[in-house]
């Protein structure tokens, strides 16, 4: 009865309320969590898939507890090993559409190990990092992400840890999409959630995400009116990296070494700029490396996007060798081996 | 000049030389050879750590043992009746197994200043008295090799490592074995690749063949009739390789695919090896990162709807512990692969021992019950692990399967199963959104349903967090958690419904059981049978569950006045005994990496019961 209904029904359109699910949300009042869920529910319906193939996989933290809240397949994992589970999932049942929801602890400390390989290895995973600079889950540890003097729980005299930079991890590690966006820009974080919805292999999406309790205004800076436009830097590909009020800036190359310019006063024009090329790897490296110097504004976008073969693919594609070679495997015949003997 | 040839019954070789001399591949020739004329036959694989040890050196032995025969052989022998020492240093460290008046055949060049020094030797064993107990050959093996291949101009090198075909070749002869598997093996390995090599190793093993043939050392060859096995087709097979195959055969069996999360760990390493050639059967094999990657990348496939596996050994089973804990949770199949290995930790790589029990049954944060089986000889991992993945499926749990280092490299003959005569695993996916509850009971099992992503309609949640009963939800529920934690229980339970009874070799009662789990088997069984040939009252009883394990194993225990439980661990089995029957059982434990001798079992068994 079931199946007839499905066979003739015409698929309905899904929206928003279909990928809500029942849980209330735990989340703190303020949590800039929200915001990444809400837009990802939002832009999920666009997707020409079917709802039951959509799987979130988690670990452990704040952010990881993103597939309770979504109404598809879920699996909440254990600290740092989505991106390992995650990994089993799709290569299992290639059809799926994975993502993986980590933060800064769970993705790049408990779980940095199993992050890079997933990168290199380039399975089609979508992973969502939240990044708040903070422990938010234990209360407040400095997490690898966290900056240099910063005041936490257990570092009540400054952060002396080097802070990774996840965007030049996932480059460093080889992942094929990398981008950076904001949980209080929900247009430009619905246009990531689709760019690593469309890409094959792995996509690796860091979102600035504010922890209101444990790490208030890290981000500020990039998502606040008064300060945005000249602290963050949009990148679309084949356009001039312009940015500013007014957009009277920009970004061009001195040597190796990216520098603001104003546009507007006539040494520069638009033609000195930058033009950005999502699938120039040398020129991500350098626009990852902008955070270094606080004079930059910070890159949010796309920085790569190469076209490698996925893994799940090169599996297939070995399978359907080996089964041209030797056809569909023989159990008997695997049994018995090479050399067998009667006994009567 | 016609030789005698003498009939036995059994006899034990072992092969010893430097860990490059291609020891390994000249005992798995033998006995390949030796299995393929129907003997039966146990072998142990002995060989360091290191890949290549500095050349001469006593810790860079690698020793091949093979006990072959026409009755029925359970163990790799005790002791050897035939040492074939390339070295020096082989010679020393293997001559405490060779038995009195064995034996011995010596590669005689090797016998030189250097690497009499290198095995800590003050005078040459072959010109003192050192080895007056024994009937030793001395053979210039290295000198033939070359002379056999001379016409080739290869160099000193190329020619040193043929000369293990040359033993091979001339322990064909005495045993009365035909060269012609060794020469397809040679063909098929080196013919198409390296033609001079296959070329100098089939000259080398008939040069090693027509010198035994031919020269007056040797007055006598032996010749061991096939064994009386049970009717049917066989097969030599190594336990790695009887688990690899009992994966495969279960996935086929429940129409699944077999997914295998694996990093590379001794002496697990080859079911990885076996299962990544298997391609066309549809297996997938991911080599993570690390254990932790390989089990949590196994569990996902599970989640996804494959027949999830990893293999692994003592200290990657630590490392797996944490995974594991979640697979009990998201009662989901996994099967668990523990080649065991000498402990703690990195210990000893290349050894046997039984020490990860209490780990396997106990090892997790919380209370996380699994099932835990052991398989007891080569062959028996096949079934063993075939059974694993049946209550893997039907219970929704993890199980852990236990082998070891002696049991995955050892080999024995088997009897082929017949395709059709294997059980169907039935497996059945959740597709009913109108009844569908995550973690709903079934009434017998008590597991819960299989839920795939892609099935319309039953989306749903599942993870590490403490669940609701029946619908699965998050739940902080004092009451449920205290009823979830004895409903996991419960259902490890419930296999004991579903597994077969405890049987025991021997009579039922008596005055001395001996219990035994794991690859010990084969040499409780010789012990048992000595003794009880000798009018000894002694019985004997090997476990394959191990949790839970069989209903009737209490009131088998208490019919004997005495139990022994022997181990190679420092007893740990005997602790899961005694805490459950509360038994004074006693152990019999020897942890020396090392199989353990059926004679100091039967010894064990004469002085419990006065003999």
């Amino acid at each position: 009865m079931a199946e007839t209904m499905e066979n003739t029904a015409a698929p309905a359109k899904l929206t928003i309320k279909d990928f809500q699910s029942d849980q209330d949300v735990r989340w703190c009042p303020g949590c800039g969590d929200y915001s990444i869920l809400a837009q990802i529910q939002r832009v999920f319906p666009e997707f020409p898939r079917k709802k039951e193939t959509f799987v979130a996989v988690s670990g452990i933290g704040c952010s990881s507890r993103f597939p309770y809240y979504m109404n598809i397949y879920g699996l909440h994992g254990i600290h740092g090993r989505a991106t390992a589970i995650a990994s089993g999932v799709k290569l299992a049942n290639p059809e799926l559409d994975v993502w993986v929801a980590t933060g800064d602890g769970d993705g790049l400390s408990i779980g940095g190990n199993h992050m890079i390989h997933l990168l290199r290895r380039n399975i089609t995973i979508k992973v969502i990092l939240f990044n708040n600079q903070i422990y938010g889950l234990t209360k407040g540890q400095f997490s690898p992400t966290s900056q240099l003097g910063q005041i936490t729980k257990s570092t009540p005299v400054g952060v002396i840890d080097y802070p990774f930079v996840p965007v030049s991890l996932a480059l460093g590690a080889g992942a094929t999409l990398v981008a950076r966006t904001m949980d209080r820009d929900p247009k430009h974080l619905q246009e990531m959630v689709r760019r690593a919805e469309a890409h094959k292999g792995t996509a690796f999406v860091e979102i600035y995400q504010n922890c209101n309790v444990f790490n208030d205004g890290a981000f500020f800076q990039f998502t606040e009116k008064e300060t945005r436009d000249d602290h963050v830097l949009y990148l679309e590909h084949g356009k001039p990296l312009v940015f500013g009020k007014d957009r009277g800036k920009g970004i061009r190359l001195n040597g190796f070494t990216p520098e603001a310019v104003n546009i507007k006063e006539g040494t520069y024009s638009v033609n000195d700029l930058l033009v950005h090329n999502e699938n120039d790897l040398t020129l991500a490296f350098i626009l990852a490396n902008m955070i270094h110097n606080p004079e930059l504004p910070r890159p949010m976008g796309v920085f790569v996007s190469l076209d490698r073969p996925s893994y799940e693919d090169q599996m297939r594609d070995q399978i359907a060798r080996a089964r041209s070679k030797k056809g569909t495997g023989d159990l008997q015949k695997l049994l018995d081996g090479e050399e067998t003997w009667v006994i009567e | 000049m016609t030789k005698e040839v003498k009939i036995l019954e059994e006899v034990t070789i072992r092969f010893a030389g430097d860990s490059g001399d291609g020891m390994q591949l000249t005992g798995t020739q033998f006995t390949n050879t030796v299995a393929a004329l129907g003997a039966d036959l146990s072998t142990l694989p002995d060989y360091p750590a290191e890949i290549r040890a500095p050349a001469g050196t006593k810790y860079g032995v690698s020793g091949f043992q093979i006990h072959f025969g026409s009755t029925d052989i359970h163990t790799p022998g005790d002791t050897c009746d035939v040492l074939v020492a390339m070295n020096p240093a082989a010679l020393v460290t293997n001559l405490k197994v060779l038995r009195q008046e064995g034996t011995i055949i010596v590669n005689e060049d090797s016998f030189n200043d250097k690497n009499l020094k290198l095995a800590g030797l003050q005078s040459n064993p072959l010109d003192d008295a050192t080895l007056a107990r024994y009937q030793v050959h001395r053979v210039p093996i290295s000198t033939l090799t070359a002379r056999a291949i001379a016409d080739m101009n290869l160099s000193t090198r190329f020619v040193d490592k043929t000369k293990n075909f040359f033993a091979l070749g001339l322990m064909y002869w005495m045993y009365n074995r035909p060269l012609d598997q060794s020469i397809r093996f040679i063909q098929e390995k080196f013919g198409a690749k390296d033609k001079d090599m296959a070329e100098a190793n089939l000259r080398v093993m008939r040069a090693g063949y027509n010198y035994g043939e031919t020269t007056e050392i040797f007055t006598t060859r032996y010749d061991v009739k096939p064994a009386q096995l049970p009717p049917g087709k066989y097969r030599n097979i190594m336990g790695n390789v009887a688990t690899a195959l009992g994966l495969v055969a279960a996935a086929r069996k429940a129409g699944l695919e077999l997914f295998l999360g694996s990093y590379p760990i001794t002496p697990a390493s080859d079911i990885l090896h076996e299962l990544s050639a298997l391609k066309q059967f549809g297996v997938k094999t991911f080599q993570a990162e690390d254990e932790i990657a390989g089990i949590c990348a196994a569990i996902g496939a599970s989640y996804a709807g494959a027949l999830g596996a990893t293999n692994t050994s003592g200290p990657g089973l630590a490392l797996k512990t944490e995974a594991l804990g979640l697979a009990v949770m998201l009662e989901l199949p996994l099967v668990v692969i523990d080649v065991q290995r000498g402990g703690p930790s990195t210990g000893l790589p290349t050894k046997t021992e039984q020490a990860d029990l209490l780990q396997a049954v106990h090892g997790r944060n919380g209370e996380a019950p699994l099932c835990v089986l052991a398989a007891a000889t080569p062959a028996d991992c096949f079934a063993t692990t075939f059974e694993a993945a049946r209550i893997a499926i039907k219970y929704m749990t993890p199980v852990i399967c236990m082998t070891d280092g002696y049991l995955g490299n050892g080999a024995e003959p088997w009897l082929i199963p017949n395709v059709d005569d294997l059980p169907d695993i039935p497996v059945t996916f959740a597709k009913d959104p109108a009844t569908f509850q995550p973690y709903a009971r079934d009434e017998k099992t008590l597991s819960r349903p299989w839920a795939i992503p892609g099935t319309p309609g039953l989306e749903h949640r599942i993870g590490g967090l403490e669940k609701a009963h029946i619908d699965g939800n998050i739940s902080y529920d004092p009451d449920n958690h205290d009823f979830m934690v004895k409903l996991r229980i419960a259902k490890i339970e419930r296999i004991a419904d579903d597994i077969p009874l405890q049987t025991i070799e021997g009579d039922a009662e008596g005055d001395l059981l001996i219990v035994g789990w794991g690859s010990t088997y084969g040499a409780i069984k010789t012990a048992v049978t000595g003794a009880r040939s000798r009018g000894l009252s002694v019985s004997h009883l090997h476990l394959r569950y191990l949790n839970p394990f069989p209903k009737n194993l209490g009131e088998l225990l208490y019919k004997f006045k005495k139990v022994i439980v022997p181990e190679i661990n420092n007893g740990q089995l005997i602790q899961l005994l005694r805490s459950k029957y509360l038994i004074p059982a006693t152990g019999f434990n020897k942890v020396r990496g090392l199989p353990l001798r059926a004679e100091e079992i039967e010894n064990e068994i004469e002085s419990v019961l006065g003999r």
